[in-house]
């Protein structure tokens, strides 16, 4: 087994493709433009929306915290402006992220993936790291050259600042984090003065950290290994959905300004801004993340040589290919670029995509509307006593134990309800520790926010022959007569 | 081991020397990082086996003598720490006392249901249920020793024919046959009357005639009409609940035999605050007076 075996012919070795690629670090260029305007704003906005949102206040009485978003975990309650939800009503909170996941598909079916491009966090916070990179270290040529130069006291001064101004920024967004989940004002100044709870610094830690790995360091590998979302978000684009495209019927031949190439002058300005390091003329790819950098460095460009606009284009892929088909065989010049322009036809918006996507949205719209207004404010529940499962009383009579629960959503005054029993006739209803009506009904109370709890006892008196099984229902009913919940329970007793 | 390294020449990769049917094995060793992980961890684990009870030896507790039940003690400690203010308050009132406390009830009823549950469920069942065959049901609102917070404190602390010096709860029922006090056609006479106390068919003749032996014998302590009495633990006789099974076999065996059910007496087993606490949980079971 553990010989040598002679070697075989000698074939020369066939170059394959590497199945891992060495990260090759991205130092995209600073671009000026529209596209980059409103990243800007977007970012601006974002940023703001996230840091400044735990600080806004929203008065709901005492004793109830006042911050307008708060996730109080340890009360068990979500508070968003002047809803107040309980665990149970997570599905409020599910349906949101339904309606904005089917918001995305809609949007990326119409728009392309103006999420991933403008939006997402990952694109945000790296946008920031970058710009502050590009204050700090220069521009992408500096930074070439300062990671290929020596170690000396310059390269030290400039990486430590770097990292200081990213930690920095890291520690904000972590601990702007917690305040979601905890009174922003005093627990900001509990973890100032090392008083914080030890989970607190351990969240803070965790986003301080991903915040600076993800956006310092990961970046477009997040997107392009880590994000699920561009690997599906394919099934939301067809030829009618607009994204970032290289007209390469008008580009090609790319070369030199004259007139026998086209009008890419190749001057790689497209690949030297993109954030993750493609190059967009080589069609659409999966790293390409839409956002639009390239669009500004080409026209940028193609101004400076008294060209038009848009060589580089969100387009739709269908004009691409009319375009393509009618300046087939045509030579590079302003005839081609006119015939290849005049194809191109307004993008078709309403599809069967979108009219499906719209659809969804209503739908779910309608049923979170529907939800919310049928919303129970005040909710029993009741629990039949399993041990015993019925009593004999001495007269011979059954009785049936029961646990209920009343659970009361709003806060403000107490509300005082008559506990009624729909069930055969004769059946006799006590809850013990409770206050009577004049019409000798129990009374439940129930508590701020809060739940009260009850034992009742439904007694069938003897000479009342009941089955094995009875179907019976609790009512509450307020002063005025009217039913505010119906509760259905059973009421057990001997085979007979 | 081969003597010399051998590379493969497609892809440049040395080979381990292992050959089967003419392929070869390429050498891929583990990425470093992961072999030196691999390591740390049989580091660790040495370490531990010395700090730590790793090994599975009668008294080897590794050299910072910590055990998972030795560290138990302290946890039981700080937790009974927790509960002292508020057993030491249970302690000092009534049971009546606590269950006009909202406090004090939620956390008697809480501490009474898991004190009921290790002591008295074995014979009392789950909520009190009972049983037929002498474990009275708690649930119901028939009481052999009365139902009010006093009396079932009195019950629970004294137990019932627990032979306490003091006799409280001592008294039993004498055996009527086995003591000669009556003869079996006297006793089945007596069991007709018994089961019309509850309104049950029985031959009006042994009725008219256990009348008289119902009287002289048993009414002293179950009353005259069977109405029971609960100073000397005496079960009601015309109601619907039947500690030993109410069909006339059953009742003739009683009156024969007597029955004398038990149950321990819980004071000095059980704290104080632990007695009041399952006290107010028995009479919130739903037969409480």
């Amino acid at each position: 087994m553990n010989q040598i075996a002679p070697d075989r012919p000698k074939v020369a070795p066939k170059p394959e493709p590497s199945l891992y690629a060495s990260h090759q670090k991205v130092q995209p260029r600073a671009v000026k433009g529209r596209v980059r305007n409103i990243k800007w704003a977007v970012l601006v906005v974002l940023l703001a929306l996230y840091y400044v949102v735990p600080w806004f206040r929203w008065d709901r009485g005492p004793g109830v915290p006042d911050q307008a978003v708060l996730v109080d975990i340890s009360h068990a309650r979500l508070f968003f402006l002047w809803i107040e939800l309980w665990p149970q009503e997570v599905y409020f909170l599910t349906g949101a992220l339904v309606l904005g996941a089917i918001g995305l598909f809609a949007v990326t079916s119409l728009y392309g993936r103006l999420w991933c491009g403008f939006t997402c966090p990952q694109t945000v916070w790296t946008d920031l790291f970058m710009w502050v990179e590009r204050r700090i270290e220069g521009d992408r040529n500096a930074r070439i050259k300062l990671d290929q130069g020596a170690h000396d006291a310059r390269w030290w001064k400039l990486k430590l600042s770097k990292h200081a101004a990213w930690l920095g920024i890291a520690m904000a967004t972590g601990g702007a984090w917690i305040m979601y989940f905890n009174d922003a004002p005093s627990v900001t100044w509990a973890m100032l003065t090392g008083q914080a709870s030890l989970t607190v610094y351990g969240f803070f830690a965790l986003f301080t950290a991903t915040t600076y790995v993800l956006a310092g360091a990961a970046r477009e590998q997040v997107c392009t290994y880590m994000c699920p979302w561009p690997r599906f978000q394919g099934a939301m684009l067809d030829d009618n959905s607009l994204v970032v495209t290289y007209h390469d019927w008008r580009g090609e031949p790319r070369g030199k300004p004259d007139a026998a190439h086209g009008d890419c002058v190749d001057c790689k300005a497209c690949v030297h801004v993109c954030p993750t390091g493609i190059d967009i003329r080589d069609g659409q790819q999966l790293e390409c993340i839409g956002c639009g950098l390239c669009v500004d460095a080409c026209d940028d460009v193609m101004a400076k040589l008294g060209r038009d606009k848009g060589l580089i284009a969100f387009e739709t892929l269908k004009n691409l290919a009319a375009s393509q088909a009618a300046v087939a065989g045509m030579a590079p010049g302003p005839a081609r670029n006119a015939a290849g322009m005049a194809a191109r036809t307004p993008q078709k918006k309403i599809r069967p995509r979108t009219l499906i996507y719209a659809g969804v949205i209503m739908g779910v719209v309608a049923l979170m509307l529907g939800a919310w207004m049928l919303r129970a404010t005040l909710t029993l529940s009741v629990e039949r006593d399993r041990a015993p499962l019925f009593v004999q009383l001495s007269d011979g009579g059954i009785r049936n134990g029961y646990t209920l629960k009343l659970a009361n959503k709003l806060r403000g005054e107490d509300l005082h309800l008559a506990l009624v029993l729909d069930g055969p006739q004769g059946l006799h209803l006590t809850v013990q520790d409770a206050m009577e009506d004049a019409a000798g009904r129990p009374i439940l109370t129930t508590r701020d926010d809060g739940i009260t709890q009850w034992r009742a006892l439904v007694t069938a008196p003897p000479g009342l022959a009941l089955r094995d099984s009875t179907s019976i229902t609790f009512r509450l009913v307020d002063g005025s007569g009217r039913t505010l919940v119906t509760q259905h329970s059973a009421f057990m007793g001997p085979r007979r | 081991m081969p003597t010399k390294i051998e590379k493969d020449s497609i892809t440049g990769q040395e080979t381990t020397g292992h050959e089967w049917d003419g392929l070869k094995e390429l050498n891929t060793p583990l990425p470093k990082w992961w072999l030196y992980t691999f390591y740390a961890t049989i580091l660790f684990a040495a370490v531990w086996v010395v700090l730590y009870p790793a090994i599975p030896v009668q008294g080897w507790t590794g050299l910072t003598g910590w055990t998972a039940r030795g560290a138990l003690p302290a946890q039981m400690d700080a937790e009974r720490a927790r509960q002292a203010p508020m057993l030491a308050r249970l302690r000092e009132v009534t049971a009546e006392q606590i269950a006009a406390d909202p406090e004090l009830r939620g956390f008697a009823l809480a501490g009474g249901r898991v004190g009921f549950a290790n002591n008295c469920a074995g014979c009392h069942g789950a909520g009190g249920q009972g049983a037929t065959g002498g474990f009275p049901s708690l649930a119901d609102d028939d009481w052999l020793w009365g139902g009010s917070f006093e009396a079932i404190h009195t019950t629970i602390s004294h137990g019932v024919r627990a032979g306490e010096s003091d006799e409280e709860r001592g008294i039993a029922m004498p055996a009527f046959l086995a003591t000669g006090m009556l003869t079996q056609a006297q006793i089945n006479d007596t069991a007709d009357f018994v089961l019309s106390l509850s309104g049950r068919s029985a031959d009006p003749a042994a009725v008219t005639r256990g009348r008289e032996l119902y009287a002289e014998n048993c009414a002293s302590c179950h009353g005259d009409g069977g109405e029971g009495n609960r100073d000397m633990g005496a079960p009601r006789l015309n109601d619907q609940i039947w500690l030993y099974g109410g069909d006339r076999a059953s009742v003739v065996r009683s009156i024969a035999y007597s029955r004398a059910g038990v149950m321990p007496a819980w004071r000095g087993r059980l704290d104080p605050a632990m007695i009041n606490m399952i006290t107010v949980y028995v009479h919130a079971l739903g037969g409480g007076e």
